[in-house]
């Protein structure tokens, strides 16, 4: 006998069901399907069949390990120093490749070193690409996240006017929103040009000159940057939609009590407006840092993760390893990964900006 | 000092003229009520009193100083709104010393001020509450504690009692009655009701359309009404009309009458009357008086309602006109019953066309 539940609720479960099917079907299903293939050793087309591998992927892709090193001296106990007159070290590569002695360094690769006293110590992983990835991505969430939610809070601060004209204002901040993101990165490839791209050309012209041509997409100190400075352009009319729905909802009698009581710009501010919209800066943040987790369009068209590595990110890694390599358990791994890591982030700003009573 | 004076105030949206040019003088501590129908402008005057609003023409006067182009903060106002505008993530406390916080004033201070203020109103128990704990008598208390906290000259209230219900409105309309009385401020309390204004008003403005009727104290407005607007406005229930035809003019003694009225003999504060004029006749319902005979008016009663220490009921004149007459206690007239009715010519207003 069906359950009271289900059976009074008929009509709901009907209206809600083609919903629900299709979220199962394109959300659940996948996303269960990730989970099990991450454990797994499936390959996109492959003639064997998968086998349990357990924690195996994870551990390829997450594991690192530091390893301290002396350098290397002479007979007489001097350091001995390279060409360019810093000491010199035995090569990791001897440490990893072939090594009974390190046998849980083997297959792990350099990801970046660092001195301290005498000897230097190296950070290895397993994985370097996946890890490089890992710290684009938060370096990117970290700065666009503030960036991009302060400027749009600006920007809503400034059309919550009433002046002639403001709606036009609001629909061309908000037009890029409009636009693909694929479209604005094509574009976007235009202005960043090494040669004759847009920005150089601005720049050549305020500077006089003076200022060099700069492969802005072409170079591993700017790449990343170029894209964080696009990415926050591109979604900042968004953000400022959201803003403005919420001081919106702020009574204007309210600023009116604030100016008869003498509040400053920056009072009425700090006092009325910012508290008012502490929900909508919860949902903000989080929105912003999900999607800027997600970073993969971006890098896709405009870098495909060069150069040198300086633009991986996580989706793009998912991707690239999923389809491009065919490695689908490997590009599940990290979906699985990129879960985790943001479910925990939103729980902890969830956390940090609850209601104190 | 904080007098104030309106001299041709006027305001207008576009080609809506809402102000249409206003004269007020306050005087320091006044309790000045504004009273009128909805939409004729009180509140738009309030606000620019305070500075809400603009002001198109016309000189605002505060305390000898000319204030149409300050902000709200120079004027020295405070200010009470019907929809309290406290704010909802402050405790009471932070509501009432919002005023202190903005001017910079020390913890100590405040705390001082806040106590003096919590004390005044009763709501010493309430300061550690947030507004959502509170019911709307409290939140008004609030609001006024955080309009009385920084001790302006000149307190401005817009319809402050009209939330609340009919037993809580009476009790705050004499908490802010004995308010006005300990701090001895300007006030100016706009209101549609009129008990409040009544009660309250040293000297109450009667405004229709964007223009004043009238000024006075609540007994003058009563008793010598300038015009039937001012006369059917105040008092409840409201006046009766009779439209009258002017039989005799003998200076300003006009005798009137129309076929349900025995023709009288009224002195006309107000107007010009021909003979063969039309004419407005005003009586309050509580000055009839049931006839022995015929009476003056005569009619059926239609409707009764006895209230307990009056009975109302409207009486359909022998011209098939509606009249209502507040009777004393419970005086009982079944519906149908024939009705004399008399009234003291002395007590009755004539208003010309
Ligand atoms: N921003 C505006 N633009 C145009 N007309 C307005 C505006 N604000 C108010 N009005 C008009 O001004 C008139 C007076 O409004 P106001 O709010 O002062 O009335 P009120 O006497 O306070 O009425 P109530 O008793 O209903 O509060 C109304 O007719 C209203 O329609
Ligand atoms: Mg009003």
């Amino acid at each position: 006998m069906a359950s009271k539940f289900l059976k009074s609720n008929r009509t709901g479960w009907l209206m809600a069901g083609p919903a629900a099917a299709l979220i199962g079907c394109f959300v659940i299903l996948p996303f269960v399907f990730a989970i099990i293939l991450s454990f797994t050793n499936q390959r996109l087309v492959s003639p064997n069949a998968a086998e349990f591998t357990g924690l195996a992927n994870y551990r390829q892709l997450l594991g690192m390990a530091t390893l301290t090193l002396d350098p290397v001296k002479d007979e007489a106990g001097v350091v001995k120093l390279a060409a360019d007159g810093t000491p010199e070290y035995p090569a990791v590569r001897s440490f990893t490749r072939n090594n009974p002695d390190h046998p849980d360094l083997a297959g792990m690769r350099e990801w970046f070193s660092f001195d301290h006293g005498d000897s230097r110590t190296f950070i290895l992983a397993r994985d370097v690409v996946f890890m490089q990835a890992l710290l684009n991505t938060f370096i990117f969430v970290l700065v666009v996240a503030p960036l991009q939610g302060g400027l749009a809070l600006g920007l809503a601060l400034l059309i919550n006017q009433r002046l002639r004209g403001i709606n036009l204002f609001r629909a061309i901040y908000f037009m890029p929103v409009v636009v693909s993101i694929v479209v604005v990165s094509l574009l976007w490839r235009f202005i960043y040009d090494g040669q004759s791209g847009l920005l150089n050309n601005l720049l050549g012209a305020i500077s006089f000159g003076a200022m060099p041509k700069v492969d802005w997409l072409g170079n591993p100190n700017t790449a990343l940057g170029a894209i964080i400075l696009m990415s926050v352009w591109q979604a900042v009319g968004f953000h400022m939609v959201i803003w403005l729905s919420g001081l919106q909802t702020i009574s204007p009698t309210l600023y009116e009590a604030g100016a008869i009581e003498g509040a400053s710009k920056w009072q009425t501010f700090r006092y009325i407006t910012w508290p008012g919209l502490r929900n909508t800066a919860v949902l903000v943040l989080i929105v912003i840092t999900m999607q800027a987790f997600a970073l993969f369009a971006q890098i896709d068209v405009m870098t495909g993760g060069g150069p040198l590595d300086s633009t991986q990110t996580i989706v793009f890694q998912a991707v690239e390893r999923g389809y491009g390599k065919q490695d689908i358990s490997g590009g599940s791994t990290i979906s699985v990964i990129l879960f985790v890591i943001v479910l925990s982030i939103s729980m902890i700003q969830r956390w940090l900006t609850r209601e104190r009573t | 000092m904080a007098s104030i004076t309106l001299k041709g105030l006027k305001k207008s949206y576009g080609n809506a003229h809402v102000i249409k040019g206003v004269d007020i003088t306050i005087e320091d501590g006044e309790f000045v009520v504004f009273v009128g129908p909805s939409g004729c402008g009180k509140s738009t005057l309030l606000r620019m009193i305070a500075g809400l609003e603009d002001i198109t023409s016309g000189e605002l006067n505060i305390a000898g100083r000319v204030v149409n182009d300050l902000p709200p903060k120079e004027r020295g106002v405070a200010m009470v709104f019907q929809s309290y505008a406290i704010f909802p993530h402050m405790t009471v406390r932070e509501n009432v010393a919002f005023g202190l916080t903005i001017a910079g004033d020390s913890k100590e201070v405040k705390d001082a001020k806040v106590a003096e203020a919590a004390r005044i109103l009763q709501m010493e128990h309430l300061l550690d509450r947030r507004p959502s704990q509170l019911s709307g008598g409290q939140r008004q208390r609030v609001a006024i504690g955080r309009a009385i906290v920084r001790k302006p000259e000149v307190f401005l209230f817009d319809e402050p009692l009209s939330n609340l219900d009919a037993a809580l409105r009476m009790d705050m309309r004499m908490e802010i009655g004995k308010l006005h009385k300990a701090l001895g401020a300007t006030m100016i309390y706009v209101t549609h009701d009129q008990v409040e204004a009544m009660t309250l008003a040293d000297k109450i403005v009667v405004l229709k359309d964007g223009l004043v009727q009238q000024i006075g104290s609540p007994m003058e407005l009563y008793h010598r009404p300038a015009n039937a607007f001012v006369a059917g406005f105040l008092g409840s229930p409201s006046m009766n009309f009779l439209d009258v035809e002017v039989k005799a003019v003998n200076g300003n003694k006009i005798t009137v009458a129309n076929s349900a009225l025995e023709p009288v003999e009224i002195e006309a504060k107000t107007g010009s009357y021909s003979v063969g004029g039309k004419a407005r006749l005003g009586i309050r319902p509580q000055y009839l008086t049931p006839a022995e005979g015929a009476g003056q008016l005569h009619g059926k009663v239609a409707l009764t309602e006895r209230l307990g220490a009056e009975t109302v009921i409207e009486v359909t004149l022998s011209n098939g006109k509606p009249l209502i007459a507040a009777l004393a206690r419970d005086a009982i007239f079944p519906i149908g019953t024939e009705i004399g009715l008399t009234f003291t010519a002395s007590e009755a207003h004539l208003f010309s066309e």
